[in-house]
């Protein structure tokens, strides 16, 4: 039996990114905010500290800072004809878990979206004919502009001191940056990272082929900064522990480093750790949520009230939850009925590994810390000849080189044995790997639902997550890649490439990006999304449900930089309703 | 780094380092109070999990997977034995944080690891079908038979369908071997592996460094400092900075 506690004003759930900003606009505005966070209590120090971060095998082969499958996990399988198994063990995306959720952990690359993104399918059709698109491909434009998102992005991105160069102030193109993107009010508020070794040699190959490199927008901090919060941060060191650490330094944006010190102080604010909720409560009509129910870590279950609930949880779990709640209509792919686990999409990536004569240094460098074109992105070049939509950004990172996963040897060098040793010890410091960062559209088939058989450690079922790249997908990446293997041509200074490309069923074992997206998406109308433009649900008025769940497909870009203006966009309307 | 100071007693250093160890996991202690050392009485060959036909065979094995060569010591020397072996005795080996519930079923290669076995049971299953399969086809455990034959042993396994061992996947316990052998080898010295930074010292990796401001723009310019692992610099030979 639930124990019920006293009524808060709004309740969220999950305590990453999008809780904290939905705290600190929700009682500025004078609510009583409280969050519960399933996993712990972490602060940049002690928890992130750099006498023990900087550690491999701990974070980043044993995943320590991530979900637990033990505890909570999904079902997979490529097709609605197969049987979905649990993913047992963490492979192709890492779920954050505790206090500041993947915010601790990501890299810190931070992009906005091109205003064609937005408007993918009228955009095409206008484009290239109404016949572009396949039958089963389902993306649906946003209900909103980039210009509608503009503002917000540049509040996020001052909040969390992206380092970068503007490409386009006020539709004035500006050098050194991306010529491609949407037109922005103002310049980055600190100026790009130092760059890297590899990042020089990728710049001056991709210019020398015509195309436009620019440095990636990073949420490391270039230098000292103070946000408009009054948080201070402070200068990255290039360590090279970005993605899978927490950062010791306060260098990388994390509501620790951004928002926390200023949100934790105020009274009307409270985070319970270790609390995990399993439902979202209705009334009888069904139409109002009345609170959430939550488990803490000893196993005793709570009734919390509330006169609003938001989801601020992995775009995965919020989807979940809304399903085990019976919030919406859930999506049958069968009959393309319904909204809640419609259009999950995911990013499509590949690899080229350019081999040098001289060092690198790989292990000096940061999360998104990185030379880029995006002449091969979004509609930023024409579709015409090639038959599919979308596209990549072509990257050469130096986020670091931990050697266990950061390594990369020629083709054909054996995986032990005296010539992998002497293959190490030849190409370590002198191999940087290329990324290809495509984007993925949203299709009839790639959903989520509830799973039949499988339960979570709260007797709850499991998600279960439907999905496979399609042609469209496996067509761009091959030309994106083959633009990248162009790129590691023109290197001076190299001896090879090697090509990792992403070819035939996505696979559940190998990371590639925790990019997930899609299941409760927004648009303009109760038929076609499970939310409103402003992220709230159709069905239940008082629930609101932020983060990437809401994207109706994926754009080529990480998704982080969206998820922030996005909530801010939310958080306006709550505020001013 | 500081050196204690020489007024200490043995058993204050060892109070004080074994203080350190435990105070660092969650406090972020200064550098300069801690542990250069690990106490004496630690040993990091202490067996935990592997029998002594086991240890006999991950020992063979990984002075194959990684061996000892002109460009310096091979896994076995490295201390990767002693690593995997802590491993399996911990919450790694006993797939802690696995979802590890049925129905059990094989599934496809794109829905992943669907075994039964943790990492442990797994090494276990393994290790005494490989034996068998070697003392029929070599007449002896693969601890005994040659390099030549322990090496074609691990190229079939490395082999999806190489050898059908009775009891698991020969592949999937291949995979696991090596991936395990590669992070004994490349991981922080802490764990018992990549002794005296023999992995990191091969490739050129200096360690947890921290700060590069310095160096990142120096481009071609080789890193001089030595490695230096989370815990000091044991086994560098360097005794100050």
């Amino acid at each position: 039996m639930a124990t019920k506690l006293p009524a808060v004003d709004a309740v969220l759930v999950g305590f990453g990114w999008t809780g904290a900003i939905i705290a600190q606009e929700l009682t500025e505005a004078g609510l009583n905010v409280l969050a519960l966070e399933r996993g712990s209590f972490r602060d940049t120090i002690p928890d992130f500290s750099p006498t023990h971060i900087q550690d491999e095998l701990r974070y980043a082969v044993r995943k320590a800072t991530f979900e637990e499958p033990e505890r909570q996990t999904l079902t997979f399988r490529n097709s609605t004809n197969e049987t979905a198994l649990p993913m047992r063990q963490l492979g192709s995306f890492l779920p954050g878990v505790g206090v500041g959720g993947a915010g601790v952990h990501w890299n810190g690359q931070n992009w906005r979206y091109l205003p064609t993104d937005f408007r993918i399918r009228s955009h095409t059709q206008e484009r290239y004919g109404k016949q572009f698109l396949p039958d089963d491909m389902t993306v649906q434009d946003w209900p909103l502009s980039y210009a509608d998102l503009e503002p917000h992005y540049d509040t996020w991105e001052y909040l969390c001191g992206i380092s970068g160069k503007a490409g386009n102030l006020g539709g004035a193109i500006q050098p050194g940056g991306n010529p491609f993107e949407g037109p922005r009010q103002r310049e980055f508020p600190n100026p790009p990272l130092a760059r890297s070794a590899a990042s020089m040699k990728f710049d001056e190959a991709a210019r020398s082929i015509g195309l436009h490199p620019f440095p990636c927008p990073a949420a490391n901090t270039s230098r000292p900064y103070k946000n408009p919060l009054g948080v201070q941060m402070g200068q990255c060191t290039y360590c090279g522990f970005c993605e899978w650490f927490g950062c010791g330094n306060y260098s990388k944006a994390s509501p620790q480093s951004t928002i926390l010190p200023v949100l934790l102080r105020k009274d009307s604010f409270q985070c319970k750790a270790g609390a995990n909720v399993t439902r979202v409560n209705l009334d009888s009509t069904g139409k109002r949520a009345t609170g959430v129910t939550y488990v803490d870590a000893q196993g005793r279950e709570f009734e919390q009230p509330a006169d609003l609930v938001v989801l601020c949880a992995y775009s995965l779990h919020n989807v979940h939850l809304m399903l085990l709640s019976g919030i919406g209509t859930p999506y049958d792919a069968a009959t393309g009925r319904g909204v809640v686990g419609k259009n999950y999409a995911y990013q499509a990536t590949a690899n080229v590994d350019v081999f040098f004569d001289e060092i690198v240094n790989p292990f000096m460098g940061a999360g998104a810390l990185g030379q880029v074109v995006d002449d091969f992105n979004g509609d930023n070049f024409d579709h015409g000849p090639h038959g599919f939509i979308g596209g990549a950004y072509i990257s050469m990172w130096s986020t670091g080189g931990r050697p266990i996963l950061q390594h990369y040897l020629p083709e054909g060098t054996p995986a032990w044995g005296a010539q992998w040793k002497s293959a190490m010890h030849e190409n370590y410091l002198r191999s940087p790997s290329m990324q290809v960062h495509g984007s993925v559209m949203s299709y009839r088939g790639n959903c989520l639902d509830l799973d039949p058989t499988y339960r979570d450690v709260y007797g709850n079922p499991l998600l279960r997550l439907t999905f496979d790249f399609h042609p469209n997908e496996l067509d761009m990446m091959k030309f994106t890649t083959d633009r990248a293997v162009d790129i590691a041509k023109a290197v001076k200074g190299a001896r090879g490439y090697r090509k990792r490309e992403r070819k035939g069923h996505y696979g559940i074992v190998e990371y590639q990006t925790t990019h997930n997206t899609g299941g409760a998406i927004l648009g303009d109308s109760p038929g076609n999304s499970a939310v409103n433009p402003y992220l709230q649900s159709w069905d239940v008025s008082n629930v609101f449900v932020m983060g990437a769940s809401a994207y109706p497909q994926n754009a080529g870009y990480n998704p982080t930089g969206t998820v922030g203006a996005l909530t801010y966009w939310a958080a306006d309307a709550i505020r001013s309703r | 780094m500081t050196i204690p100071t020489p007024t200490l007693s043995r058993r204050d250093f060892l109070a004080a380092t074994a203080a350190g160890v435990s105070a660092c996991a969650c406090q972020g202690v200064p550098r300069e109070v801690a542990p250069l050392d690990i106490p004496n009485e630690t040993r990091m060959d202490a067996p935990l999990f592997f029998s002594a036909d086991e240890r006999r065979f991950i020992v063979a094995a990984c002075s194959r997977l990684i061996p000892k060569d002109e460009l310096g010591p091979g896994a076995v020397e490295a201390g990767v034995p002693d690593f995997i072996d802590r491993q399996l005795a911990g919450p790694y080996g006993q797939a802690r944080t696995w979802y590890m519930h049925g129905p059990w079923e094989k599934g496809t290669a794109e829905q992943g690891y669907q075994l039964k076995s943790t990492p442990a049971e797994l090494y276990r299953l393994a290790i005494r079908d490989i034996d068998d399969y070697c003392r029929k086809k070599y007449r002896n455990a693969f601890a005994q038979i040659n390099p030549q034959d322990q090496d074609e042993v691990l190229g079939a396994l490395e082999k999806k369908d190489g050898i059908d061992l009775p009891n698991v996947p020969g592949n999937a316990f291949f995979t696991m071997l090596l991936q395990n052998t590669t992070e004994g080898f490349l991981s922080d010295p802490m764990y018992g592996g990549n002794r005296d930074f023999a992995g990191w010292k091969l490739i050129g990796f200096p360690g947890p460094r921290y700060n590069y401001v310095e160096q990142i723009e120096q481009y071609g310019t080789p890193y001089t400092l030595p490695p230096v692992g989370l815990l000091g610099r044991r086994g560098t030979g360097v005794t100050k900075a």
